[in-house]
């Protein structure tokens, strides 16, 4: 999951990491009582959105009056944000954040994930802050000093000041990281995130360190012990479909193909895809209904999948070890008989049951393909969102 | 000969007399597994499916003398079962469970590592030997004994590599799920080390997936050290980039972790790669000459 700048925000201010003063805002109004309570005669005004590259895509805008709020506002607010790194429909913005000015003398980054060839958390600190890192890290990839966390001992101020002298700090901005730094581990330890990204750091016109943006990222198996971040979740980033999936315990993701997918097993819907395309067709969609699926998650799936008009043909591809094929064929058939089903269905079962499942489907009277193998099933499918 | 287990493997279960505890276990017993026991804090002096319940591994150890663990604890238990296992010596230690948090297993390996244990999983099938040992939630009777060695991130496309060899009259030494967690306990290296030591693999499996870069680690590995032939299929050529595609650890991130990457890695290694998932026996098939 991911969280919005403005909430990562309230987590540093918590661990006391300098952050600017700012409100989170859902109207022009709103926004320009903001400016007045920060003060001062120049504020940021920032698009509340789960993608980077805001600023590019004209997300962010450095405003010196009431009329420029309101305006920024008013061109934003209710719409969606294209940018670099979201699809073309954007992403929609219903929060601004409101700013205080900092003076920027220079830009770093500093970062962290959970490196998994290392099994560690690992740090990422630049002196090419403000730019994307990525960049910095394929053309000059000795220019990011990296530090990892030892998981049991946690992390140390040694490091911090390590990696602060590297970056060539003072000593007082030495103190400073390492502040930073202890904050933000232990946040990271603290909360179960996956990913954080302070990108730039900067150092202001006084020499102080100062974190400009946050990006975090929080692994999603760890939710359930942190309430708070919960609350946190913003539904309108996410996908409608993907996030309906999920509250059905399914594992979808929109594609752009034409050929709708209903698998057991993430390996095996991604091989399904793969195979698809081998056939010459597009996958719609990878789903998997999970090891523990009964009939009513099936017919969910089912749903879910005749909702993308885009499709023209469904693939049901099951491999049934603890999933029995027979429980999914009723589950098809009850949804077939709940929704109508006027396309095309391939179906293929192997494993437990299947011979029981295909028995069920025929007796059913459904019109439904049924496929003798791996292979012969997406050839099926593939033909029929062709219409041959 | 196989690897990790065979027929003499004494087997206990923790969080054995729960749903799934319960029902995995009757069926590894009726597989043939020689299951000793099971753990259940609270339920010690019971009797479980006709086994002796103990209220701590150390107990189930004592008394026992299991040489391997199956864990099917809920997720936000498990680091704690792990650890306990690993403290109490248990040399193998099977965690079936999905969905634990990534920094728990940050800290579970590093025990597991420093007690000299060895973990498999977690998010995975588990480990059969074929006609001997069932430990996990794989189908047994799709199994055959054998003499393909198969590892693989993924349940289900490990039932399909299974189904293949199995059809072509191959059958199977050991079947090894290493699950499809960003921090799984053993990597494939971990495994392709025991099947190029076992006498009874005389071909490989791997079945991997995007995200992360074990099939590159183990690429580099087999050039090296694998001299049995090794057949390869990836996962998720079609998977778009920043999408994670059900399991924790199949997300292409940064453009690092693409099925195309891994692929070129396996061939550059000698492996006998195959693009298609039905594919997999015959890729055996061709490499071996059976």
């Amino acid at each position: 999951m991911n969280l919005h700048e403005y909430q990562g925000k309230e987590l540093f201010r918590q661990y006391g990491l300098p952050v600017s003063k700012g409100f989170a805002v859902k109207s022009a109004a709103e926004a320009v009582k903001a400016s007045q309570e920060i003060g001062g005669n120049m504020w940021v005004i920032k698009a509340q959105v789960h993608a980077g590259g805001r600023g590019k895509a004209g997300g962010v805008k450095l405003v010196k009056t009431a009329d420029e709020i309101t305006a920024f506002c008013d061109r934003l607010l209710g719409t969606r944000l294209v940018t670099y790194q979201t699809d073309a429909d954007g992403q929609p913005v219903n929060t601004i954040l409101v700013e205080s000015c900092t003076d920027i003398a220079k830009e770093l980054y500093l970062g962290a994930v959970v490196d998994r060839a290392s099994r560690r958390i690992v740090f990422m600190a630049s002196t090419e802050g403000g730019v994307e890192i990525e960049e910095v890290a394929h053309s000059t990839p000795e220019k990011i000093l990296k530090m990892e966390i030892d998981p049991l001992v946690g992390p140390q101020p040694y490091q911090a000041r390590e990696l602060a002298f590297k970056l060539g700090l003072n000593d007082v901005q030495v103190g400073q990281f390492t502040k930073i730094f202890m904050g933000l581990a232990k946040m990271f330890q603290d909360y179960d995130f996956s990913l954080l990204e302070i990108n730039p750091l900067v150092i202001t016109e006084e020499g102080n360190l100062h974190c400009l943006d946050a990006k975090i990222n929080v692994d999603d198996n760890a939710l359930y012990r942190h309430t708070r971040l919960q609350e946190m979740r913003d539904p309108s980033q996410e996908d409608p479909r993907e996030e309906l999936a999920m509250r059905h315990g399914i594992n979808y993701v929109s594609l752009e193909g034409d050929i709708g997918c209903m698998v057991n097993g993430a390996g095996l819907a991604m091989a399904t895809m793969d195979i698809i395309k081998l056939s010459g067709g597009k996958p719609a969609n990878f789903l998997d209904v999970g090891g523990g699926a009964d009939k009513a998650r099936v017919v969910e799936a089912f749903k879910l999948i005749l909702s993308d008009e885009s499709v023209k043909a469904v693939l049901v591809n099951i491999f049934g070890g603890i999933v029995r094929c027979d429980m999914i064929a009723e589950g098809i058939i009850d949804a077939v008989a709940e929704v109508g089903v006027k396309i095309p269905v391939v179906v293929r079962l192997e494993g437990t049951n299947a011979e029981l499942g295909s028995k069920k489907l025929a007796d059913s009277g459904l019109n439904i393909i049924a496929a003798t193998g791996f292979t012969d099933a997406a050839q099926k499918v593939v033909a029929a969102a062709k219409g041959v | 000969m196989s690897v990790l287990i065979n027929k003499n493997t004494k087997v206990i279960c923790q969080g054995f007399t729960g749903k799934q505890g319960t029902f995995h276990s009757e069926q590894a017993i009726a597989y043939g597994t020689k299951m000793v026991g099971g753990v259940t804090p609270g339920k010690g002096n019971q009797t479980h499916l006709g086994l002796p319940v103990f209220n701590t591994v150390r107990d189930a150890v004592d008394q026992v003398k299991p040489d391997a663990t199956v864990i099917y604890v809920p997720a936000p238990y498990c680091m704690d079962s792990i650890v306990e296992a690993a403290d109490c010596g248990i040399e193998l230690i099977i965690c079936i469970t999905e969905g634990i948090p990534v920094l728990d297993m940050l800290k579970a390996k590093c025990y597991v590592e420093a007690s000299g244990s060895r973990l498999i999983g977690p998010n995975c099938p588990g480990v059969i030997t074929p006609d001997e040992c069932k430990i996990g939630i794989m189908p047994g009777y799709i199994h055959q004994k054998g003499k393909v060695g198969i590892v693989s991130r993924s349940g289900t496309l490990t039932y399909e590599a299974v189904h293949q060899t199995t059809a072509l009259g191959f059958g199977q030494s050991t079947c090894v799920g290493i699950g499809g967690d960003p921090i799984p306990g053993s990597n494939f290296i971990d495994i392709l080390e025991l099947f190029q030591n076992d006498p009874q693999t005389e071909a490989i499996v791997m079945v991997g997936e995007i995200g992360g870069t074990a099939e590159e680690e183990a690429a580099e590995f087999i050039k090296h050290n694998v001299t049995k032939p090794v057949v390869s299929y990836i996962a998720g050529v079609t998977a778009p980039a920043g999408k994670r595609m059900g399991h924790a650890g199949a997300i292409i991130s940064g453009g690092k972790g693409t099925a195309e990457e891994k692929f070129k890695a396996l061939r550059a290694a000698g492996v006998h790669t195959v693009e298609s998932p039905a594919e997999i026996g015959l890729g055996v098939k061709e490499i071996t000459g059976w």
